[in-house]
């Protein structure tokens, strides 16, 4: 547990939904472009920008301030991806503090669609949108919930069904797909 | 320390204390899929510790860090509600070395998140941010909690026979414990402010779903628990051994 303690400093506001790769013109467009290959090393197909995690690369006088934000509370791979982003800059001759915020709290809806479509590849179901809270029913203890519809990645059913709500990693439900039997992982919309 | 580092301290104590307990079941689940589910639940709830830890740090400014509370406390300085440190072993048990009961598990999970999703959703508006942005992240987690726990407490009662006792019989014995959530305590009011609204709406969730669940709803009285204060059961220093030995015995051990 003696590792990178997340601050609450800084608080400029940072962005609430997916960020593109900024514009080659953009003045910190190199960290940005070095970033792309840092990924979350649990699904090592979609780097920490399209998956949300990374919010923002800040210029400061003692060098770059990169601020990222956890999935879930309990994430183990964080220590692992403030590492990884310290060491690809360094690596680059960037000096470079990595910060960790909460707030905005990360949701699935920050992957962007480039990564859905590298999950889905990688044979992991992206997420579903989040559906809009209209602050009734926050949570449906007695009544059924709808079922959601979750195409397999390998053969594309959508006969298919969760063996578990939790699977191998916090962010990911086990499901099995009732017409090709292959079990796969669906990513949830969080 | 001030009213809110206490509660904070107590939400953290509160978070650690089950997520060690769930995580007893690491490798033990009675299937496979639940062995996941509570390491899951075990690691939001440790990671919400951590956060609450490292802001209770930040608050007291006094050298300490979330491994010196985590590791370096005694019995006395844990403020977690007593509920969360009994162990899984069957109501009905002669001792605490009993074998473990699932619907002790699922029961304590379901009175404690049900308080929980209330608990959050209030501090998420909370003036401290780094509270609120906790609690924001929190309850989301405490929704996949709840909905487990209710689940699963719903298929007991109605299941067989035997579930349906066992659920019984976690329910009539955990209950009387919550009644900690609620006894008077400054620094709780002092943070969530007046608890009567919150209490309406645990008691509605547990009704909706023992009902549905075919079970009965025991009264909560008799002795009001007070592991708030510190005041602990013979349960909690054997956890606090299993949980703090190693760090004592190799003091700033890395790996």
């Amino acid at each position: 547990m003696n590792l990178a303690v997340p601050q609450a400093s800084s608080l400029e506001a940072l962005p609430d939904g997916p960020l593109d790769l900024p514009a080659p013109a953009h003045a910190d467009f190199a960290a940005w472009q070095l970033l792309e290959s840092v990924c979350d090393p649990e699904i090592p197909v979609v780097s920490l920008r399209e998956i949300g995690v990374l919010r923002a690369v800040n210029r400061q006088p003692q060098g770059l301030q990169i601020i990222i934000t956890p999935t879930y509370n309990g994430c183990p791979a964080m220590e692992q991806m403030q590492d990884d982003v310290r060491r690809c800059l360094q690596q680059a001759g960037m000096q470079a503090s990595v910060i960790t915020r909460l707030s905005p709290a990360w949701s699935s809806d920050w992957i962007t669609d480039e990564a859905k479509a590298k999950l889905l590849a990688y044979g992991i179901a992206p997420p579903h949108s989040k559906p809009a809270d209209d602050g009734q029913n926050r949570i449906r203890l007695v009544q059924k919930r709808a079922p959601v519809q979750v195409a397999c990645p390998q053969c594309g059913s959508v006969e298919t069904t969760e063996t578990s709500h939790f699977g191998s990693t916090a962010c990911k439900a086990m499901y099995k797909c009732l017409a090709c039997m292959e079990p796969f992982d669906y990513f949830k919309p969080y | 320390m001030n009213a809110s580092a206490e509660f904070v301290l107590h939400l953290a104590d509160n978070a650690l204390i089950l997520g060690q307990r769930n995580a007893e079941w690491c490798g033990h689940g009675p299937i496979l899929e639940e062995d996941l589910a509570l390491a899951n639940n075990s690691l939001d709830l440790i990671g919400q510790a951590r956060l609450l830890y490292q802001h209770v740090a930040e608050l007291r400014d006094d050298g300490s860090t979330e491994d010196s509370l985590a590791y370096f406390r005694d019995q006395q300085d844990f403020l977690n509600f007593t509920l969360l440190e009994l162990p899984h072993s069957t109501a009905l048990a002669p001792s605490a070395r009993a074998e473990r009961d699932y619907a002790i598990t699922i029961t304590r999970n379901f009175l404690f998140s049900a308080y929980m999703l209330l608990v959050w959703e209030q501090l998420q508006h909370h003036a401290d941010a780094q509270l609120a942005a906790i609690a924001v992240k929190s309850l989301k987690e405490v929704k996949y909690h709840l909905q487990h726990a209710a689940d699963w407490l719903v298929r007991f009662g109605d299941g067989t026979e035997e579930s349906h006792a066992r659920a019984q019989a976690a329910i009539d014995f955990l209950m009387p414990y919550t009644q900690e959530f609620w006894s008077e305590w400054p620094s709780a009011q002092a943070v969530l402010g007046d608890t009567t609204v919150l209490l309406s709406a645990w008691q509605t969730t547990v009704h909706e779903v023992l009902t549905q669940a075919g079970l009965q709803l025991p009264p909560s009285d008799g002795y009001v628990t007070q592991g708030r204060a510190g005041i602990h059961t013979e349960h909690m220093s054997y956890l606090l051994a299993e949980m703090q030995s190693l760090a004592r015995q190799h003091p700033g051990a890395t790996w």
